[in-house]
């Protein structure tokens, strides 16, 4: 077999990393993207676990997939179909239970059953929250500068940053500043009276990081819920038909009709370092292959302390990416159900079982599973974030049976004693028992458990500690931070070698920014 | 599910359009008949029954009700005497408007007050430490709208207070078809008409009664529709459609302040503190940058636009609520945000938001017109609202 040298090779077949190597075959370069497992997706992957029952195994929502990207790589063209999860439903332990619907006056009536105050405060939350998510968005579609440096490109970058922030008023800075400072809990005690409200609120403040709804910091991540709000009429919170992995699937058929090369079941062991410069990578078979460029979509640390010596980096870099958080602090129970859950609370089959079903009756209760969480045990009564994908896509599961995907936190990777198949299956109980306590058909109607621990995420698709977003979504790693100070640039310390994943700017989530942005980075410098 | 009004099982009956149009989270008809037409006739002919119950209502009392509802509004409250109404914008601390009612006085320390939109939260805030209580009486309350030129006869028949001598905006309690209600000689229409509330559970009951004792003078029921061009001809304004609430806006230009809606009128600088003062003061000093008025386009203009494409002239069959350019010259100066033709007027009409420069009545503008897919530009006139203020609106003594 003849050998060639590729213009660019992707390590990790992830969506952002199939969507880096779209960009690059897009402007002509000649790409191959390395998976290791089978299948394509990273952690946004659609795995027929148990024969008819169709998993979306680790991610399972659509959150802020960027339009453009779609537009550019014509996903819809390669079979992406994001369709719409418009509902969130809170059962509570009191018997009643809290909807926030798609319609405004469905909403409102709702919470005015709740508080009337609530209902109002509703509104002008929202509208807050949509102004400084459309302050903060120019900041996520830009490659960030290094306040450090004196570049002139980066000095005038940071002069359109400060620019930025100094029109948006002194009353949205305040507000920006608070989100920047705060604990999602105390933020939304400023607003809302009902708890089931704002725990359910407060949840999207905490998933994927190791802190509890009290802990500062917390509040911004609320914010990025709201993100996609810019984009409303699009919608792009969704349930993708065929699951998350059909996202991946439509990137990487997009990346092929480009001109990209797959190779999956592909292990990468490490990058070939010649003279400070990444030239290629040797794959566990031992097999070397050469490129100009070498793209990681891994998270930092497998890339920096697992595909390279420490004496290939400079130690302070290594140093930062070694304090890199990156806390794994949840799990995933997914179903193959008989029937479909009946909640107490709402019984019946219903329009609430087509959103999201939230168990996050109380701040109190994030607050107490967190507590668990904090000395190495996983919560007695988690939060979860629970949906039945079968109900959106009903060719995920065989004709009147559901697929169920339940999202749950915490789980600590730490686990006092460690993770074993014991304790796994003591988790998945914990889950099936906290939701029986609210839609108790459920432990009646599995016929199959997935349970899937922070050490599987790491063991099974290569997330250190299990971490969903590659590095925790806290202020402190987010920015000009992520992953370490003056390397955001999706440049490394090591020429030619640049990074794509989660653990980039702006973060995790199934919305391939960083894939695009590290592209863009990419061919401003290496040109076809 | 949309909820119904209390009045439902008789709207829902008669209306034969099915022309269901959201309000307030609410469903209620936008015409019972398949054409508006003759509901709005009705209204300024004989008179309309219209559901109106979808306005949000507070009750508010105690020691400090006249002093928190100051503090609120920019009209006089203390100048309002009991079973009088006001009718009013409440600013927020900017002097931008949040939303406009009708502010009835029931008793000394008793009030209510109508919104378009939920303030519960809002008045809360302004009445933080006041001796104060604000009740959320929306949906226990209904409301329905009696208007028309016979609305007093056919009310005189069924009420047990005399009628003649109930002035414009004054209120009055009464048992009308035996019913304990509250008649206020209020409406949204510029017309003689009077709006009676009700508890929600006695609502059909009233609807019977009043279709029983009106049936003799044309009394019939009508939707938002006809209320629309009613309401357009009266120069009354409509929230969220001609104007944006102050707390809902995205950005600064989308709000707008009483001297900017032509509601300088409300604003009482000299009264004392109400929220907002200080920025409607600074903004009574310089003059508004906007002014809202009405404008009439040219017959001739619109014939002639129509003739060059060889049609006839064409009129909207209903009122629009879009936001169309206002042009002086070349330069757009403003923005049309209602108009109509007026069927009793036999004229088309807009309200419109100018540049002061161009807000003068007398003004010569342009409007824009779509005429077979192409933008044209029709001369309007700028004129002072109300387009149509019959005299039996405020007179005392029935009409002949």
């Amino acid at each position: 077999m003849k050998r060639r040298d590729y213009d660019a090779v992707i390590v990790g077949g992830g969506h952002n990393g199939l969507v880096n190597a779209a960009y690059l075959a897009r402007a002509g370069l000649d790409v191959l993207v390395l998976e290791r497992r089978p299948v394509l997706g990273g952690a946004a992957v659609t795995e027929e676990v148990y024969p008819g029952f169709q998993y979306c195994v680790c991610s399972y929502v659509v959150s802020l997939l960027r339009p453009e990207i779609i537009q550019d790589l014509e996903l819809a063209r390669h079979g992406l179909e994001i369709l719409p999860l418009e509902s969130t439903f809170t059962p509570l332990p009191n018997g009643d239970y809290l909807v926030r619907w798609a319609d405004h006056d469905q909403t409102r009536r709702e919470l005015y059953r709740h508080s009337p105050r609530d209902a109002e405060a509703y509104d002008e939350f929202g509208k807050l929250m949509l102004q400084l998510a459309m302050a903060v968005k120019p900041i996520l579609g830009m490659a960030p500068p290094d306040p450090g440096s004196m570049r002139p490109g980066n000095l005038a970058k940071m002069a359109r940053l400060g620019r930025h922030f100094r029109d948006l008023g002194s009353e949205k800075l305040a507000a920006l500043v608070k989100l920047m400072t705060m604990s999602s809990a105390d933020y939304l005690d400023e607003w809302f009276e009902t708890e089931g409200l704002k725990a359910t609120m407060a949840a999207s403040g905490i998933i994927g990081t190791f802190l509890g709804p009290r802990s500062p910091g917390t509040a911004y991540v609320l914010l990025h819920h709201y993100m996609g709000e810019i984009d409303g009429a699009f919608r792009a919170w969704g349930f993708a038909r065929g699951g998350t992995g059909a996202v991946s699937e439509a990137i990487a058929s997009a990346a092929r009709s480009l001109g990209a090369e797959i190779r999956t079941e592909a292990s990468v062991e490490r990058i070939l370092n010649e003279g400070g410069r990444a030239v290629g990578v040797a794959l566990e078979s031992g097999e070397e292959i050469r490129a100009r460029l070498v793209v990681s979509g891994l998270d930092p640390k497998r890339t920096f302390l697992g595909l390279l010596e420490p004496d290939e980096l400079p130690s302070e870099f290594v140093d930062s990416i070694r304090h890199f958080r990156i806390r794994g602090s949840s799990g995933k129970v997914n179903l193959a159900l008989a029937e479909l859950p009946d909640f107490t609370a709402l019984p019946g089959v219903g329009p609430h079982l087509r959103g999201a079903m939230s168990i996050s009756p109380s701040v109190e209760y994030l607050e107490r599973a967190y507590d668990d969480a904090k000395y190495g045990e996983f919560s007695r009564r988690p939060y979860m974030d629970i949906i039945l994908p079968s109900m959106i896509d009903p060719s995920m599961a065989p004709p009147g049976k559901h697929v169920m995907s339940i999202f749950v936190q915490y789980a600590p990777y730490a686990l006092n004693g460690g993770w074993d198949d014991e304790r796994r299956e003591a988790f998945g109980d914990t889950v099936i028992d906290t939701l029986c306590q609210y839609a108790p058909n459920v432990r009646d109607a599995i016929i199959h458990r997935q349970v899937v621990t922070p050490a599987d995420m790491e063991e099974t698709f290569g997330l250190t500690e299990g971490n969903i977003f590659h590095g925790e979504l806290s202020l402190h790693q987010l920015f000009f931070l992520r992953p370490a100070p003056a390397w955001a640039n999706y440049r490394t310390p090591l020429a030619n070698l640049y990074q794509c994943g989660s653990g980039t700017h702006p973060g995790g989530g199934v919305c391939g920014a960083p894939g695009r942005l590290a592209a863009q980075q990419i061919l401003k410098e290496h040109r076809p | 599910m949309l909820r119904g009004t209390p009045f439902h099982p008789r709207t829902a009956a008669l209306c034969q359009a099915h022309n269901w149009r959201r309000w307030a989270g609410c469903i209620v008809a936008g015409s019972y008949e398949l054409l508006h037409d003759r509901e709005y006739f009705a209204i300024r002919t004989a008179a309309a029954l219209i559901d109106v119950s979808p306005l949000y209502k507070y009750h508010v009392t105690g020691p400090d009700a006249e002093l928190f509802l100051n503090r609120l509004i920019p009209r006089d409250v203390a100048r309002c005497a009991v079973h009088q109404v006001l009718y009013t914008p409440w600013c927020d601390q900017a002097g931008k408007i949040i939303d406009d009612g009708t502010l009835s006085r029931l008793d000394t320390d008793a009030f209510r007050l109508t919104a378009a939109e939920p303030n519960l939260r809002w008045l809360q805030d302004v009445a933080a430490g006041l001796d104060v209580t604000i009740g959320d009486i929306t949906e226990a309350l209904a409301a329905l709208a009696l208007q028309g030129p016979a609305s007093r006869e056919i009310l005189k028949r069924i009420s047990d207070v005399p009628l003649d001598d109930l002035g414009f905006f004054r209120l009055t309690h009464a048992r009308v078809a035996g019913i304990p209600a509250t008649i206020s000689r209020t409406g949204y229409t510029g017309d003689l008409g009077y709006e009676l509330w009700v508890e929600a559970a006695q609502a059909v009951a009233l609807w019977d009664g009043l279709v029983e004792a009106g049936a003799a003078y044309g009394l019939i029921p009508a939707g938002i529709l006809a209320l629309d061009v009613a309401r357009i001809e009266a120069g009354l304004p409509l929230l969220d459609v001609d104007y944006i609430p102050a707390n809902k806006a995205l950005i600064e230009e989308r709000k707008s302040s009483p001297f900017e809606l032509d509601l300088g009128w409300t604003v009482k600088l000299d009264k004392g503190p109400f929220v907002g003062r200080q920025a409607l003061a600074a903004e009574n000093e310089r003059g508004p940058e906007w002014q809202f008025q009405g404008l009439e386009i040219e017959w001739d203009s619109i014939e002639r636009l129509y003739a060059e494409a060889g049609l006839p002239p064409g009129l909207p069959a209903t009122a629009w609520r879009t936001s169309v350019p206002v042009y002086s010259g070349g330069e757009q100066v403003g923005y049309a945000t209602s108009g109509c033709w007026s069927p009793i007027l036999k004229q088309y009409i807009a309200l419109a938001h100018l540049r002061s420069a161009w807000a003068a009545p007398g003004t010569r503008l342009e409007m824009e017109v779509t005429v077979e897919h192409r933008r044209k530009r029709a001369e309007a006139r700028v004129v002072k609202k109300p387009f149509y203020d019959p005299p039996r609106k405020r007179a005392v003594e029935t009409a002949p």
